[in-house]
């Protein structure tokens, strides 16, 4: 979607501010949020495309101007609604869901969640290629991000079939397709007033190819 | 539900009392302990982990390896999540790592523009300059600016390589070693390695810089 997350050359926010030795949470709550989080994701009734795009599914002006754990709140609100969690009569149990219990929690993060998955199909393109991306603007999620929609760019690397987004954040299952890392000319994306060093790479999967 | 809380720009702080969020926040967490969705153990390991032990001391210490170990530099080009698993540096958010060098004529940054992508099993969570608006909207198109904002020069005719962390690919950058390091051993060569020169938005300290 052409929300507020898709931030690539966006203008106007002024200077990048270091950080240098400020603890990770700003705020306790903050803390709270990253737990809850990574908590209820562990339930396995979402996936993480599915988490993306509930957070990115809000007003530009919120998305842009809230502190990042906030948007995670509200992503988390957004999909707990949706699984109606907090209904009346729902609960763990009614719900056939177990907690993320202590004994198995690094098991859990150590395991994280791979991506690649067997191919369906042999991939269209080979290191070298050169490839358009499409230009399309779903209201659905996706990870072709605006800057780098209608643009040639160079296939640098074969990653596999991986988990396809645009499918998965909308319970259309995993579809898995070629994964590219994609080489665009700073130039070329940006225009002529660019340095003719600077390159953007980008991972992309094959149905975002012209 | 619907949302009302406008009051916690990125850019500010707060103030002692409890805001609106930090008590929505604490609710939210109460309602699902109490409805049996989450352990509030597991909840405390969960934040715990995140905020004492993993961090960017794990990628120095990869960064470290490479730069004295010909052969681990190499499998790290090769299979950087199979390298870095060598370390027990493994999991969420790290299921796919590549290892990007940092050379006399290149240089790498890292961004994700669509969200917070990073890799977390060798950096921990991101700073919060990495998620914010500044930094993903202008890394992409003035790359060169960032790094001044960093107080980093790279001339007009290095390469600047950005990565956007479109998909589960998480990028580490292999920044230089320092002049002046010749001898020094993993660990040593480690306190040389910032969070940032593993972004690409830093160089590592050399010998003089660690001692200030």
């Amino acid at each position: 979607m052409n929300g507020g997350q898709d931030l690539g050359g966006v203008m106007g926010f002024g200077p990048v501010i270091d950080e240098q030795n400020k603890p990770i949470f700003h705020e306790r709550w903050e803390a709270r949020v990253l737990g809850l989080t990574l908590a209820m994701g562990a339930l396995g009734l979402w996936n993480i495309d599915k988490g993306r795009y509930a957070r990115e599914n809000r007003p530009p002006n919120e998305y842009q101007s809230w502190r990042y754990y906030r948007i995670w709140f509200a992503g988390l609100e957004t999909l707990i609604a949706q699984y109606g969690l907090l209904d009346e009569t729902a609960n763990a149990v009614s719900k056939g869901l177990k907690p993320l219990l202590p004994n198995l929690v690094q098991a859990t993060l150590a395991r994280g969640g791979p991506a690649n998955r067997v191919a369906q199909a042999p991939a269209k393109f080979k290191v070298g290629d050169h490839i358009t991306t499409k230009n399309i603007n779903p209201p659905q999620h996706t990870r072709l991000p605006r800057y780098l929609r209608g643009h040639v760019g160079e296939v640098v690397t074969i990653h596999g079939a991986h988990v396809f987004p645009d499918f998965f954040a909308h319970d259309k299952g995993e579809n898995p397709q070629w994964l590219y890392t994609i080489r665009f000319k700073a130039t070329d994306i940006w225009g002529d007033d660019k340095n003719v060093n600077d390159y953007i790479h980008a991972d992309l999967w094959e149905p975002y190819f012209v | 539900m619907t949302d009302h809380s406008h009051d916690d720009h990125h850019n500010h702080s707060e103030g002692s009392e409890l805001s609106d969020t930090a008590l929505r926040v604490r609710a939210l967490e109460t309602l699902l302990v109490e409805k049996g969705y989450v352990d509030p153990d597991a909840l405390d390991q969960l934040i715990d982990t995140y905020e004492n032990k993993v961090g960017p001391r794990n990628g120095a210490a990869v960064i470290a390896k490479a730069w004295v170990d010909e052969s681990y530099r190499k499998r790290l080009f090769t299979n950087a999540t199979a390298a870095i698993a060598e370390l027990d540096f493994v999991g969420r958010q790290g299921e796919h790592m590549v290892a990007v060098e940092n050379t006399p004529e290149v240089h790498n940054m890292i961004v994700c523009t669509l969200c917070s992508c990073y890799p977390w099993p060798v950096l921990g969570l991101p700073p919060i300059w990495y998620k914010s608006p500044p930094y993903r909207s202008r890394v992409v198109i003035d790359p060169r600016g960032v790094l001044a904002d960093f107080g980093v020069s790279v001339p007009d005719d290095i390469e600047v390589r950005v990565w956007d962390s479109t998909a589960e690919v998480r990028y580490l950058v292999i920044p230089e070693r320092p002049n002046g390091t010749h001898g020094w051993d993993e660990e040593n060569l480690a306190k040389l390695v910032t969070r940032n020169s593993m972004i690409g938005t830093g160089m590592a300290l050399n010998p003089e810089g660690l001692k200030s």
